[in-house]
């Protein structure tokens, strides 16, 4: 069963440890701007979104891409950016209709979630359970739900307190400075 | 390292910029942002300078863990001389600039000088500009806000800003980031603005690498995070009410200062409390709380984010505040609340939104329109200074009206601006100023909680509940209680909550973790990310140093133990009601034990065997 | 059932890769014209610094790739004429070969002006990788370069050639670089940026003749006005034309390229178009134009791999858009950019810091945009022109700062990351 994504923006509190988390995952430093996933902030209505690939069947970034730079993990699902063939041309970038595959001028290639290779590391970073890995079937239907239920004048305020997690959740990590 | 090593100084006279290498003997003195900023500024001026003047300077600071994946890494300070206090001052705020400093490559930005043009600054990575203000002078933080992000096309750019307050002088104006995020006390902005400094703008894609000790740094940091998460305070209490956990508590315990703290207990606490915000308003049937929020890498995520009713009177046909905004903590409910005798849920909200849009302290703001109101109550200010309003305690419509004429600084909106000492010496009854060195007291009133009284009085910044939070023992029992009736080891407890505080502002990380944390948690996690070693007593030699380091400023610029005193109020006027009913502070039970304790003299000063042992 | 697709760019090998998927028990051949296996043009550039070897630019990096999955890949096979009665191609050569279902994938071809010299030696088109090859022997350091044609391809090779250090000399008849992507505005910076970096740039400049040189530089090319630039190398870049000329007779209907309809077919049964040869159905205005992108051609592909294995499916129509690096200056155009009859904009333009970003709505729905500098979330710009999402009071957050696209386009999508129907 492949697992997916799931992201509830109804339980964020915009902290961004999951830019963090991302960005060390992959570039080996605290560094937001180079995250993979991106919270989004709706100051006006009080709400936050996290957001990233959804890793969708079309895969428009891998049709686009000229050089078969980006290719399909088979063991998540997940559609990845093969950093020593991307040329860096950007059409995946104006192709994915999603705004989720980014071009980073320092490397000269483009950037997406990869899913951490199954073990994402936003997931695994998010204190209030906004972010999680669950089997692929669940994420559609109830995200559908959870956004219809916070209309803007949903009555009760949302808190969001840190949800329970397994302790040495980073040990299995391997990322290095 | 976790530090950049780069600190950018900007000159604002000749509009140079330039970059230098973070002085790293001092970094590992004084550890990074309230300490090390501090350290610099003592170094840099003459204590004796005014604060508002060209020779006073501007550091923004950050932590060595701010930008990191630790819970609440993402604090920064904003260090300068006080034009309210005559002090050191160091105002503290999360929100997200800290982080996008330390990601553009800067572990502190210097300003010295003032501009001849308002200006602001514009640094993205390695690229720092000054660039015009004029058309940002004379608006407020919000419009300046949404100006810059669309004069520099980037929604990720973060601000920090003075408003129209600062411009006009009022003596507690804030520097305001992300839109509702301050570093709110002592006058700051004030000193901002005095600059002719607008707003400093942000972009930082470099992130903050260099970690002594990743995995050991990732792992000590989530297991940090697992106790926030375990402690009912830190992990639930707070995303649920916020701060404003404490309205009922603390009113229970007669420790709720109320109406220029002439009560000890407020009637309307619970229509004000961080439960009302949860109730369905009458009117519109909605909460007053809209969501929490957390501050950048915050785990806790005490913030509050309102919504005002739009058919309040406050802003009935203004829509430019119908939507949600930063909402009430436990500090701006009481001063706006309490402290003025108003309990109109949503008109505290309305006011803290002005408090945000244009940039003071919600805390100094309040309690001068307080010290106001009591004015007002003895004939003192009359409706001829008030131009026909009639400023009582309780009133919802004095309260907003005074917000409003204190941003733009119309008419009595100039004296209130003065802050409560200097409106109170204007109008001939300065004992009615609820300060400390000049700066007005937060939401605890000394005759009910001892210890706090001596945490006021000898408090660097002047009145201040962060610079030594023996709440926290006296009332919360963290890390072991303590009776807030008693002055038995107060001393004792006072020097340690101050000397950690100390550790924490200069860490990166947010004060509020120590509901959760001691120095045993904290230290780790510093250890990890920074060369050297950072033991839990090592840090506590830091925070010792720099209480003392800041004391020493405090003393050359002219302030004495004169200064270590409370307002005669809470010294003679014994509570009138609930648990501490009869009681005054007695802080002279305290304070010779406490400068004994300190290494200090009789007489408050540091004595060479201190400064030899902390190396001053 | 024998599919063949005539071209191996990028449209006709997602067409073979998909009609396989498809119709698993056809056969399907793919011809190539050139001798290499099936490569990418967009990929050129990054060949033309070294940044990649040649098999860095092949569409598919398996060396059996195309045998494994049962595609004959053809290469030096270069169609001759087509004879739909028969169904039949006629190859250079003679050798004739069947088809049941044709797909034309030939794409284009540079045009060459009538210009006197463009015959002489040193003067190349940048298209091919035999034209790679020798603008890289030619291309050294310090070499004079001119390169007629600030389009699209012009722009996308300049850095390449810079790169290379030589020294560059850009001529563009229109009034601004990259007038077919974007406006005066934003060609005018992209013109600055350049000068910038050190290229001469002239605009609204006609190339008279490439004459002979004296001595030192053995071209000259003469301009109509001002000095004769002196060259070792001419690039001419001035636009495409579709490859079509083999179809004349075959009654498939001819406009700027091969007019197809919305299932790709083209006016002759049995032969469909994919790619920068076929004028297909244009999302934004609903008349046909030839979108020469490879997101268009790999859309081209799959829908015309469906329809001919028997699987009927729709095509919505592309949205026009492109993104181009110019010496490191990143800008993109959507739709319709330069914006319609009766709608309005947004400019944001920031000449010192080279950004720009202009979107424009009609109604309250976004239908084009332009930007300078833009690298975040820009594709994001494509989903809302594509979903047709209704702004509502997004339309004014836009238009006070254009930079909030993507809060834009979650705050009006409701199910955030799971509305990929919306486009399919």
């Amino acid at each position: 069963m492949l697992k997916a994504l799931k992201l509830e923006p109804e339980k964020c509190t915009g902290c961004l440890q999951c830019e963090m988390a991302c960005s060390y995952e992959n570039t080996g430093a605290f560094n937001p701007a180079k995250s993979r996933i991106k919270v989004f902030t709706f100051h006006e209505e009080g709400r936050f979104a996290p957001y990233t690939c959804t890793q969708c069947d079309e895969a428009w970034c891998m049709h686009a891409c000229p050089v078969e730079a980006i290719v399909v993990d088979m063991a998540t699902g997940a559609k990845n950016v093969l950093e020593d063939v991307c040329v860096g041309c950007k059409v995946c970038t104006i192709a994915c209709p999603f705004g989720t595959v980014n071009y980073e001028a320092d490397s000269g290639k483009v950037i997406k979630c990869d899913l951490c290779g199954g073990d994402p590391w936003c997931a695994k970073a998010c204190p209030t359970g906004a972010i999680t890995y669950v089997d692929a079937s669940e994420t559609g239907m109830e995200r559908m739900r959870s956004w219809a239920q916070q209309s803007p004048d949903a009555a009760p305020p949302r808190t969001n307190p840190p949800r329970e997690k397994p302790l040495n959740v980073y040990l299995s990590g391997q990322g290095g400075m | 390292m976790a530090w950049t090593g780069n600190v950018l100084r900007v000159n604002l006279t000749d509009g140079k910029v330039s970059k230098e290498p973070l002085n790293m003997e001092w970094a590992r003195q004084y550890l990074g942002q309230r300490g090390l900023a501090s350290k610099y500024l003592v170094e840099e001026i003459d204590p004796k300078v005014d604060a508002l003047s060209p020779e006073n300077k501007l550091i923004m600071t950050t932590g060595p863990l701010t930008g990191t994946m630790a819970s609440t890494g993402g604090r920064y300070s904003v260090v300068t001389k006080s034009p309210l206090t005559g002090a050191i001052a160091c105002s503290n705020s999360g929100g997200f600039i800290g982080a996008e400093i330390k990601n553009a490559g800067w572990d502190m930005i210097i300003f010295e000088g003032k501009s001849p043009t308002p200006v602001y600054l514009y640094l993205e990575n390695e690229t720092a500009e000054l660039r015009s203000a004029e058309h940002l002078w004379g608006k407020s933080v919000w419009e300046a806000d949404k100006l810059i992000h669309n004069e520099l096309q980037d929604p990720q750019v973060r601000i920090s800003c003075v408003g129209r307050a600062a411009e006009h002088g009022a003596l507690y104006a804030a520097v305001v980031n992300d839109l509702h995020r301050a570093a709110g006390r002592s006058g700051v902005g004030t000193v901002m603005a005095s600059k002719n400094l607008k707003a400093v703008a942000v972009r930082g894609t470099k992130g903050v690498g260099n970690i002594k000790d990743p995995i050991r740094f990732l792992q000590e940091t989530e297991k940090r995070k697992q106790v926030l998460q375990q402690n009912p305070v830190t992990g639930q209490g707070m995303a649920t009410y916020g701060t404003q956990v404490l309205m009922n508590v603390i009113n229970e315990l007669g420790a709720l200062p109320t109406r220029n703290m002439r009560e000890v207990q407020f009637e309307g606490a619970h229509k004000i409390s961080g439960e009302a915000m949860h109730e369905p308003r009458p009117t519109d049937g909605k909460p007053n709380l809209t969501t929490n929020a957390a501050c950048f890498g915050c785990t806790i995520a005490c913030g509050r984010i309102s919504t005002v009713d739009k058919g309040h009177f406050t802003v009935k046909n203004k829509p430019e505040y119908w939507h949600a905004s930063g909402g009430l903590e436990y500090e701006a409910a009481w001063a706006l609340g309490t402290d003025t005798g108003v309990d109109d849920l949503d008109c505290l909200t309305y006011v803290n939104f002005l408090c945000n849009e244009d940039g003071v302290d919600p805390i100094s703001f309040g309690s001068t329109v307080a010290a106001a109101m009591e004015l007002y109550g003895m004939g003192v200010i009359t409706k001829e200074h008030t131009g026909g309003v009639e400023l009582k305690f309780g009133s919802a419509e004095a309260l907003s009206w005074a917000a409003e004429v204190t941003m733009k600084g119309e008419g009595f909106g100039k004296d209130l601006g003065l802050g409560s000492k200097r409106l109170c010496e204007k109008y001939g009854h300065p004992e009615l100023s609820m300060t400390v060195k000049g700066q007005e007291f937060p939401a605890y009133d000394p005759r009910g909680i001892q210890g706090m009284g001596l945490a006021y009085a000898t408090s660097n910044r002047g009145a201040c509940h962060l610079r030594g939070y023996t709440v926290s023992s006296e009332v919360l029992g963290i890390p072991e209680k303590t009776d807030p009736h008693s002055t038995e080891g107060k001393p004792e407890l006072t020097k340690a909550f101050q000397d950690a505080t100390a550790v924490v502002d200069s860490a990166g990380i947010c004060v509020f973790t120590t509901f959760a944390w001691t120095l045993d948690d904290i230290a780790p996690q510093i250890d990890a990310a920074c060369e050297g070693d950072w033991s839990t007593e090592y840090l506590l030699e830091v925070g010792e140093r720099i209480w003392n380091l800041e004391r020493d400023f405090n003393l050359r610029a002219g302030l004495t133990a004169k200064d270590d005193t409370l307002p005669t109020r809470l010294l003679k006027e014994a509570a009138n009601v609930g648990p501490a009913k009869g009681s005054v502070n007695r802080l002279d039970e305290m304070l010779p034990k406490y400068y004994a304790l300190r290494g200090w003299t009789p007489t408050g000063e540091l004595t060479p065997e201190t400064r030899q042992r902390l190396g001053l | 059932m024998k599919h063949v697709i005539v071209g191996a760019g990028p449209a006709g090998v997602v067409a073979a890769e998909h009609l396989r998927k498809y119709d698993p028990q056809s056969d399907v051949v793919l011809l190539s014209g050139e001798p290499e296996p099936p490569y990418s043009r967009m990929a050129i550039p990054y060949l033309l610094i070294d940044q990649i070897g040649e098999e860095g630019t092949y569409l598919r990096k398996g060396q059996d790739h195309f045998q494994s999955n049962g595609i004959e890949v053809r290469t030096d096979a270069w169609v001759e004429k087509v004879d739909p009665g028969a169904r039949q191609l006629e190859l250079r050569g003679g050798e004739r070969m069947d088809y049941d279902r044709l797909l034309l994938a030939t794409g284009a071809r540079p045009l060459i002006p009538p210009i006197p010299g463009m015959d002489r030696d040193g003067v190349h088109t940048c298209w091919t990788l035999e034209d790679a090859r020798r603008i890289v022997s030619r291309a050294e350091p310090g070499a004079h370069v001119v390169l007629i044609g600030a389009g699209f391809i012009g722009c996308i090779i300049l850095e390449s050639l810079a790169l290379r250090k030589t020294r560059l000399t850009v001529v563009e008849q229109q009034n601004r670089m990259v007038p077919r992507m974007m406006d005066d505005t934003a060609g005018g910076l992209i013109k600055r940026w350049c000068e910038s970096k050190g290229v001469t740039v002239h605009t609204s400049t006609k190339v008279e003749a490439v004459d002979a040189g004296n001595g030192e530089h053995p071209l000259s090319v003469k301009l109509d006005h001002g000095d004769p630039v002196p060259a070792d190398l001419v690039i001419v870049a001035v636009g495409v034309q579709s490859n079509t000329e083999f179809l004349d007779g075959t009654g498939v209907k001819l406009d700027q390229g091969v007019l197809v309809d919305r299932h790709l077919r083209s006016s002759v049964d049995g032969i469909y178009a994919a790619g920068d040869v076929a004028q297909g159905l244009d999302f934004s205005t609903g008349e046909f134009s030839v979108h020469a992108v490879q997101p268009t051609a790999a859309d081209h592909g799959r829908i015309a791999a469906s329809n001919m294995a028997g699987r009927t499916q729709q095509f919505r129509g592309s949205v026009n858009m492109n993104v181009l690096d110019t010496l490191g200056l990143i800008s993109s155009s959507f739709g319709l950019w330069m914006g319609v009859d009766g709608g309005d904009s947004v400019e944001l333009h920031e000449p010192d810091r080279f950004r720009y970003l202009k979107l424009q709505f009609q109604d309250d729905v976004l239908v084009g945009a332009s930007a300078l500098g833009l690298t975040e979330h820009v594709g994001v710009i494509r989903g809302l022109i594509q979903s047709r999402v209704r702004l509502g009071g997004w339309k004014e957050k836009l238009k006070d700062d254009p930079t909030r696209i993507m809060e834009a386009y979650l705050a009006r999508t409701q199910a955030i990351g799971h509305n990929a129907s919306v486009l399919s």
